[in-house]
């Protein structure tokens, strides 16, 4: 099995209180190095809550943003520099609202063009056959092409945001958040087809979600982020099922289940660590049942065979 | 509407339109009409009065031809003043465009310089360039529209930074174009309205100061004529001849009114704000046209909606957002109301108390009780007087419900005083423990917190306490936690449990998520297309629901704990309200839908503790009433 996209060390750092001149007051680390490798063919799944730097780390993966440092290697080669139109041919990316990912002054037909001419050079008559063939794919009629983005529910427009996307003829997809804006019932018809699309076509895919029960349901393998880290990966259907990080097991306890009784698996009322200035030693320390006294002085590292957890405590 | 149609509308503008058209019309004909040559002297037939023969307007103290004069002059003063204008436009874009695209030390070093600019009064620096390049027409345009670029560049530069951050300039990174093609096809397209909206408000002043600077003897030179010029030359004569200033100042006062109230009639229009009807006023409460009969309070329910209908009107079309609902909800329960986006479960949830924005919103039927009283069409003194104290909400993004300028501990005081006559002081130690209610930690030095300082499921708890501020009876949840990390829901989720069994309330919970209804509500309304389809107990009604809606629904939500699979998904799209199927909305999804299905009215009928309309329910109910 070939790789089709791996990180290594992978981080990114803002500033803060930036000034004209001078040093900036301080320095948030929104990814800390990250490692990751995705297998030709499969889906990543990553999930956390808001400022865990999920979209940070795929805004750096596809060019929107620089790593601060670390290595992007894409079907084993390099792309470190960030220029989005470099790896736009090699890995694409499906956005959170798909109303605002479309410019409101162009036509469908003028959105689906940019990629062809820009980054394939395709001459008029082959984008109007590439288009209508992306267009079957993703199950849009053609007439659509004439019309402009407000004109579509947010259902429709996400398949014309996954249209683009497969416009590049990418074969890794970064997919952030793309079901989170559509109603539930919207919502299935789209992984249903990112699905058929991932099987027909041999895409990869990284699938960025808050959401846990969505990001098990589409995933192979689950990546928990918290805080900046990865703190478990693990296939699928057991990271959740059966946790080894403490955090990944109050996610799986929080997700509200049919049929499961109200609870709130933290007695405490918490809050993140302060990125300005953050713990020594594990970042969930703080709100970990498991802490000693180790948590308190060492970053724990990812570390295991199968599945890998970044806990001196595992729970299995 | 188009925006030529919106424009007409306009009285004003419109008048404005014609008056500048006429005007630029008879300055572009000057050099083809009969008129004498402007600059031709005739000392001995100077100061003529106007409406002498020959001389319509009579002559200046030259004796040169007033008419001729003003109309070649207001050609020029034109042209000057609409040159200047595009000239500052598309100086004053490109600089602010680039400085917001690119941001940064870019942004920083081209706005220090614009705000340099700005610190010099406009007549002193116009005055200095005329100084600098020599007096003329030509030189007076750069020295105007050098002036006013600032303008533009700041007005473009804060509408390109917030386009440049929307994600389809990323998309179109992604796609391959780079700045400059991005600069001109993804951005420039989205500036031209605001553009052309500070252009068409500052011609106007351009046109003045370049009169200003003719009048100073700094513009136009002897012998052309353009308006500043000829108040100018007139001065001397102002009190002895008054008609050659006159003439002049009152094309001046002609040109600058109709640019204006041309130009306020163009922002108006482009405006997409002013366009939507957004800056319209709301009414403080819901307006109530009912027609028909008013049902009677039934039942023991603190809170209960009989038939309820809430329309919105937009134009021609009737958006029939809430279509007959029913509900109710006794002390101490907690009724889930769930649906998709578009079913009406937020509009039901706001038009108890009046809260739905009229116009465009009209409450058209059906009756709130409350404690057996109509709040439909109460006057508006008693809704106030209900609405946090009897019945309080609960809204979805509490930065948008609190107010950023004023400390949390301020907006808990004037909410449990706007009903309660209680000292500053009182009020602040119920704000107090208000705060420790709803468990916020350290709450003596979050009272004087903003906001903003407050974490995403603080801020919720902050909103809750403003809800329990004057011990309501009944609380109103619209996705109080669709917001919030599933760590925090789960906090605030138990939060709300607590409450209501502590205090007895009772609480009607909007939401989308069956997960959060199973663990929270004791029973559950599903809403489709403005109209209940499904009521009953939440455990019965999630173990085997009986409207085919309901149950593809909850089909479509992946559970938690099932690996890797195929989702079932729903085929189409819910109707628009503005024109429902005849029958059952859901018909055209339906996979059991009969030819009956899409007839006539269905009925909600009772089956002992579930309510149904559905007439091939999917697992037949008991007990039907």
């Amino acid at each position: 099995m070939s790789l089709a996209l791996r990180l290594e060390n992978l981080s990114k750092t803002f500033a803060v209180g930036k000034r004209l001149f001078g040093a900036p007051k301080g320095h948030v680390h929104a990814v800390h190095p990250v490692s990751l490798e995705v297998a030709q063919g499969e889906t990543l799944g990553i999930v956390g809550e808001s400022g865990c730097g999920k979209s940070t780390l795929a805004r750096m993966l596809v060019g929107l943003l620089e790593p601060s440092g670390g290595h992007i290697e894409i079907e084993g080669q390099p792309l470190d520099n960030a220029d989005p139109a470099v790896f736009g041919k090699r890995i694409q990316y499906v956005f959170q609202d798909p109303i605002s990912s479309l410019n409101p002054r162009k036509t469908i037909r003028q959105i689906m063009e940019a990629p062809l001419k820009r980054l394939h050079g395709m001459g008029r008559a082959e984008r109007e056959k590439r288009i209508s063939e992306i267009f079957a794919q993703v199950n849009l009629r053609e007439e659509f092409l004439e019309r402009y983005p407000h004109e579509f529910s947010g259902g429709q427009a996400q398949r014309i945001g996954i249209a683009r996307a497969l416009a590049a003829e990418a074969r890794i997809l970064i997919l952030d958040e793309p079901v989170s804006a559509l109603d539930v019932s919207v919502q299935a018809q789209v992984l249903n087809l990112l699905a058929d699309l991932k099987a027909r076509l041999g895409l990869t895919y990284l699938f960025i979600s808050h959401d846990l029960a969505v990001v098990e349901a589409v995933s192979d393998r689950v990546a928990v982020l918290y805080f900046g880290s990865v703190v478990e990966v693990g296939r699928a259907e057991e990271v959740f099922a059966a946790p080894r990080h403490p955090y990944t097991k109050l996610l799986a306890e929080s997700a509200p289940v049919v049929g499961r009784a109200l609870s709130a698996p933290e007695g405490r009322e918490t809050e993140l660590p302060d990125p300005l200035d953050p713990p020594k030693g594990c970042a969930f320390r703080a709100r970990c049942p498991n802490a000693g006294a180790r948590c308190a002085e060492e970053v724990p590292r990812l570390e295991g065979e199968s599945g890998q957890v970044a806990c001196f405590h595992p729970l299995r | 509407m188009s925006t030529l149609a919106l424009l007409a509308r306009n009285r004003l503008a419109l008048a404005g339109l014609i008056v500048m058209g006429l005007v630029v019309v008879l300055a572009l004909l000057t050099p083809v009409l009969p008129l004498p040559d402007p600059d031709v002297t005739n000392t001995g037939n100077r100061f003529v009065k106007p409406f002498s023969e020959g001389a319509l307007l009579g002559t200046d103290h030259l004796g040169r031809d007033q008419l001729s004069r003003l109309m070649w002059g207001t050609r020029l003063s034109l042209a000057v003043g609409f040159a200047a204008a595009a000239i500052a436009a598309v100086l004053g874009a490109a600089v602010g465009i680039v400085a917001g695209y690119y941001g940064g030390r870019v942004d920083n070093l081209i706005m220090r310089g614009v705000d340099m600019l700005m610190a010099f009064p406009y007549i002193l620096l116009a005055l200095a360039i005329v100084a600098a390049l020599g007096p003329g027409l030509l030189n007076a345009l750069i020295a105007v529209a050098a002036v006013n670029i600032p303008f533009f560049a700041r007005n473009i530069r804060g509408i390109t930074v917030g386009i440049a951050n929307k994600e389809f300039v990323d998309a179109a990174r992604l796609a391959g174009m780079n700045d400059a093609r991005i600069i001109l096809g993804e951005v420039l397209p989205n500036v031209i309205p605001v553009i052309v909206i500070a252009m068409s408000t500052t011609v106007g002043w351009m046109i003045l100061e370049t009169a200003g600077l003719s009048f100073l003897g700094l513009g136009s030179q002897p012998p052309q004529a353009d308006l500043g010029s000829m108040l100018g030359e007139a001065r001397a004569a102002l009190i002895t001849s008054p008609h050659t200033s006159i003439v002049p100042g009152a094309m001046i006062l002609v040109i600058v009114m109709a640019i204006n109230l041309l130009g306020d009639g163009v922002r108006d229009a482009l405006d997409p704000r002013l366009r939507s009807g957004a800056l319209t006023r709301p009414m403080a409460a819901t307006l109530v046209r009912r027609e028909g009969p008013v049902p009677e309070p039934v039942g023991d329910d603190v809170l209960s909606l009989r038939d309820l209908q809430t329309q919105f009107h937009v134009k021609q079309r009737v958006y029939r957002a809430v279509g007959g609902v029913s509900l109710g909800v006794k002390p101490g329960e907690c009724l889930g109301i769930i649906g998709e986006s578009g079913s009406g479960k937020s509009v039901t949830a706001l038009s108890v108390m009046g809260l739905v924005a009229s116009p465009p919103g009209v409450i058209t039927g059906g009756a709130v009780h409350y404690k057996g009283e109509d709040l439909v069409g109460a006057p508006y003194g008693r809704l106030r007087d209900l609405r946090g104290r009897e019945v309080a909400y609960i809204f979805q993004d509490p930065l948008a419900t609190l107010h950023p300028l004023y400390k949390v501990g301020d907006q808990l005081v004037e909410a449990i005083r706007v009903h309660h006559a209680i000292s500053n002081k009182e009020a602040r130690a119920k704000a107090l423990s208000l705060l420790r209610d709803v468990r916020i930690p350290n709450p003596e030095s979050r009272l004087d917190s903003f906001p903003h300082e407050l974490s995403g499921g603080m801020r919720q708890r902050v909103g809750i306490a403003m809800a329990l501020a004057n011990d309501p009876e009944v609380i109103i949840a619209d996705e109080p936690t669709t917001a919030l990390d599933v760590t925090v829901q789960a906090q605030i989720l138990s939060l709300l449990d607590t409450l209501r069994r502590e205090k007895g309330l009772a609480i009607v919970f909007i939401t989308h998520d069956f997960g959060v209804v199973a663990q929270l509500c004791d029973r559950v309304a599903v809403m489709y297309a403005g109209r209940i389809v499904e009521e009953g107990p939440t455990r019965a009604l999630l173990e085997a629901p009986a409207h085919p809606y309901t149950s593809r629904l909850i089909a479509c939500v992946p559970e938690l704990g099932g690996g890797k699979r195929a989702l079932h998904a729903i085929p189409g799209l819910p109707p628009a309200v503005d024109d429902l199927p005849p029958g059952c909305a859901f018909a055209p999804r339906c996979d059991k839908a009969q030819p009956a299905c899409r007839e006539g009215e269905i009925a909600l009928e009772t089956h002992g503790a579930r309510k149904l309309r559905c007439l091939f329910p999917e697992t037949e109910l008991e007990g039907r009433a």
